[in-house]
């Protein structure tokens, strides 16, 4: 029995989600290879290598590849699925946009986001924004799976893997690369942060979300946001934590001037201490936070800048 | 150009779910219902294509039950032209949903595909994916901006990093974010008018798909609770307690 992970990279780095990924993949048992698509990727087929627990990295370096658009990455895992039971990916939006294709195209349902590995064909994942936990069986020949990150702790790095290529080049006349905006912070990802500190429409604009910087920068915190404060422009969408943006579980979340619906919830419950600042008493984010403190985040956070 | 909009029968997004004392499910019943919020937006998307001339004919399609044709009289009240109903009780993975859609396309020779980018019930995040891989069409998922350039689409993506551009040959599936539009709410007028528009029901056999699936749901969890926490009543109370308490600073 075997397992293909799907690395995850951005910029020419392997993604830290990938570590989390093999390591349900370690849980379901059996050898894992990793797949590194993309263009001029053979730095991140190294860093893939040192991944405890994979037994090979097989890399696609072509320009078809580049970007990993769904349609040829699509193609490409579709041709490589045939030596495998498990097709792994993180559930972040290259897994998501890509995963389901081959799914479908193997005729077998795609299991999305699991958070736990009962055993090889029985898996955890949330459903109604984790609300609910659905333990799921699958009876397919093939697993396609996406790995929600924060429930599997990463691999370590000691292994060193053998890199084999794979000559497998697929055609793409149905979609093409125009342009990417990808936000620039010097803060650790939003993801992998230990510490994040989260403003909602109570920040009142993009110029008030300064006021979280300097915290951010004592705590070594990324920066968080709810979907209405990305709504009303005060930041980018990439910060969006909730149901349907980031979900991240860091030792520390501090939710700032958020009420707490449960799409938000959803992204940032399984923290594992969270301070909640809101000056309405009866916020329901009250209901989830270790420490609540009730006041003004505009007096609020000067102070606690100045205190850390 | 004509437009396909899939839009799924799913729990209010504002009704807080129970799950049922057997573990078997969560509880729907007399439960409140409505459209799935990223299919409002995909039909928004579609009706303004089509004031803007772009698009000819907007149609709605869901699958599901009998009642899920209320969700059919919301699109068709939105804006829609005709609606498809594929009947069946079934419960019907995002495969199955996919398969069936795919047939609905053959038949109608969509332009262009709108879906929404996830089904809030069970969050899958699939259909729309799964339906551009057997149509053999390619996709714009998570768009939070959709321009048609001639027989091209331009599709704003939101990526974790930030947002991607991606220009797909026509016809494409598009699957909605949830900056793309905001919905507009059915006016009285055309809810009434909507009750005049075309709704064909088919059924999974006329389409040759079969609903079942390899998946069995073998139990539904209420997830770990957290126990509720302290006010805390100062700043430097709040630093006390990370520091000495939880430890986390
Ligand atoms: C399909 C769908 C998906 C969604 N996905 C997400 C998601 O992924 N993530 C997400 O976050 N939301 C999501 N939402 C939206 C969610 O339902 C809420 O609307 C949103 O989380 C509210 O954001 P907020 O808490 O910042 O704003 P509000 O609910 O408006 O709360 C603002 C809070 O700020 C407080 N406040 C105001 N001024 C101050 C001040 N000066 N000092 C201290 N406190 C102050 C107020 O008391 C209030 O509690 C989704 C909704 C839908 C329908
Ligand atoms: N039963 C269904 N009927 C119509 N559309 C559906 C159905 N299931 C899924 N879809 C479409 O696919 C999108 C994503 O659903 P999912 O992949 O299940 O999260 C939804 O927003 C709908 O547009």
């Amino acid at each position: 029995m075997s397992i293909l992970v799907l690395a995850e990279h951005h910029d020419g780095q392997l993604a830290g989600a990938t570590a989390h990924v093999v390591a349900a993949a370690k849980a379901i048992g059996g050898d894992i290879d990793v797949l590194v698509a993309g263009e001029n990727v053979g730095a991140v087929a190294e860093a893939a290598a040192k991944l405890d627990g994979v037994s090979k990295v097989r890399v696609a370096d072509h320009a078809v590849y580049a970007h990993q658009l769904a349609e040829p990455m699509g193609a490409l895992l579709v041709e490589l699925a045939g030596d495998y039971r498990h097709v792994l990916a993180a559930a972040s939006t290259t897994g998501k946009n890509v995963l389901p294709r081959v799914a479908a195209l193997k005729d077998v349902s795609q299991l999305s986001e699991i958070v736990e590995v009962v055993d090889a064909d029985t898996f955890k994942r949330p459903i109604y924004a984790g609300n609910a936990i659905a333990t799921v069986q699958s009876a397919d020949s093939l697993k396609v799976i996406t790995v929600r990150s924060t429930g599997f702790d990463a691999v370590g790095e000691g292994n060193s893997a053998a890199i084999e290529s794979v000559d497998t080049v697929v055609e793409n006349r149905q979609s093409a690369f125009v342009k990417q905006e990808l936000a620039q912070s010097d803060r650790p990802e939003l993801a992998a942060a230990k510490v994040v500190i989260s403003g909602g429409r109570g920040m009142g604009s993009g110029e008030n979300f300064k006021l979280l910087d300097g915290i951010a920068d004592k705590l070594g915190a990324a920066i968080g946001a709810s979907r209405a404060a990305v709504d009303a422009g005060f930041v980018p969408n990439d910060m969006q934590v909730g149901q349907t943006g980031k979900i991240v579980a860091p030792e520390l979340y501090i939710a700032v001037g958020i009420s707490g619906a449960i799409q938000h919830l959803a992204g940032m419950k399984d923290s594992k201490v969270i301070v909640a600042i809101n000056k309405d008493e009866e916020a329901p984010i009250f209901q989830v936070a270790d420490y609540g403190l009730v006041g003004d985040l505009f007096e609020i956070l000067p102070e606690l800048e100045s205190k850390l | 150009m004509k437009v396909l909009v899939a839009v799924k029968r799913v729990i209010d997004y504002n009704v807080k779910i129970r799950v049922k004392a057997d573990h078997s499910d969560v509880d729907l019943t007399n439960v409140k219902m409505a459209m799935n919020p990223f299919c409002e937006i995909a039909v928004e998307e579609a009706v303004r294509l089509k004031e803007r001339g772009v698009a000819t004919e907007v149609v709605a399609v869901t699958i599901g039950p009998k009642a899920a044709q209320e969700q059919l009289r919301t699109a068709l009240a939105l804006g829609a032209d005709r609606a498809i109903h594929v009947e069946t009780e079934e419960r019907v993975e995002s495969l199955a949903a996919a398969k069936l859609l795919a047939k609905v396309v053959e038949e109608e020779q969509p332009g262009l595909v709108i879906l929404g980018k996830q089904a809030i019930d069970t969050d899958n995040n699939q259909t729309g994916q799964m339906l551009a891989a057997l149509a053999g069409l390619p996709q714009g998922t998570f768009a939070s901006e959709v321009v048609v350039e001639g027989d091209k689409l331009q599709v704003t993506r939101e990526i974790d990093g930030g947002l991607q551009t991606v220009s797909l040959s026509l016809p494409a599936i598009v699957t909605t974010d949830l900056r793309l539009n905001e919905p507009r709410y059915a006016k009285l007028p055309d809810i009434m008018k909507a009750k005049k528009k075309p709704l064909d029901v088919k059924s999974p056999a006329d389409l040759g798909v079969e609903v079942t699936s390899k998946l069995t749901l073998l139990k539904v969890e209420s997830p770990a609770e957290r126990k509720g926490g302290i006010k805390v009543g100062s700043v430097d109370e709040l630093v006390d307690k990370l520091k000495n308490e939880a430890k986390v600073i």
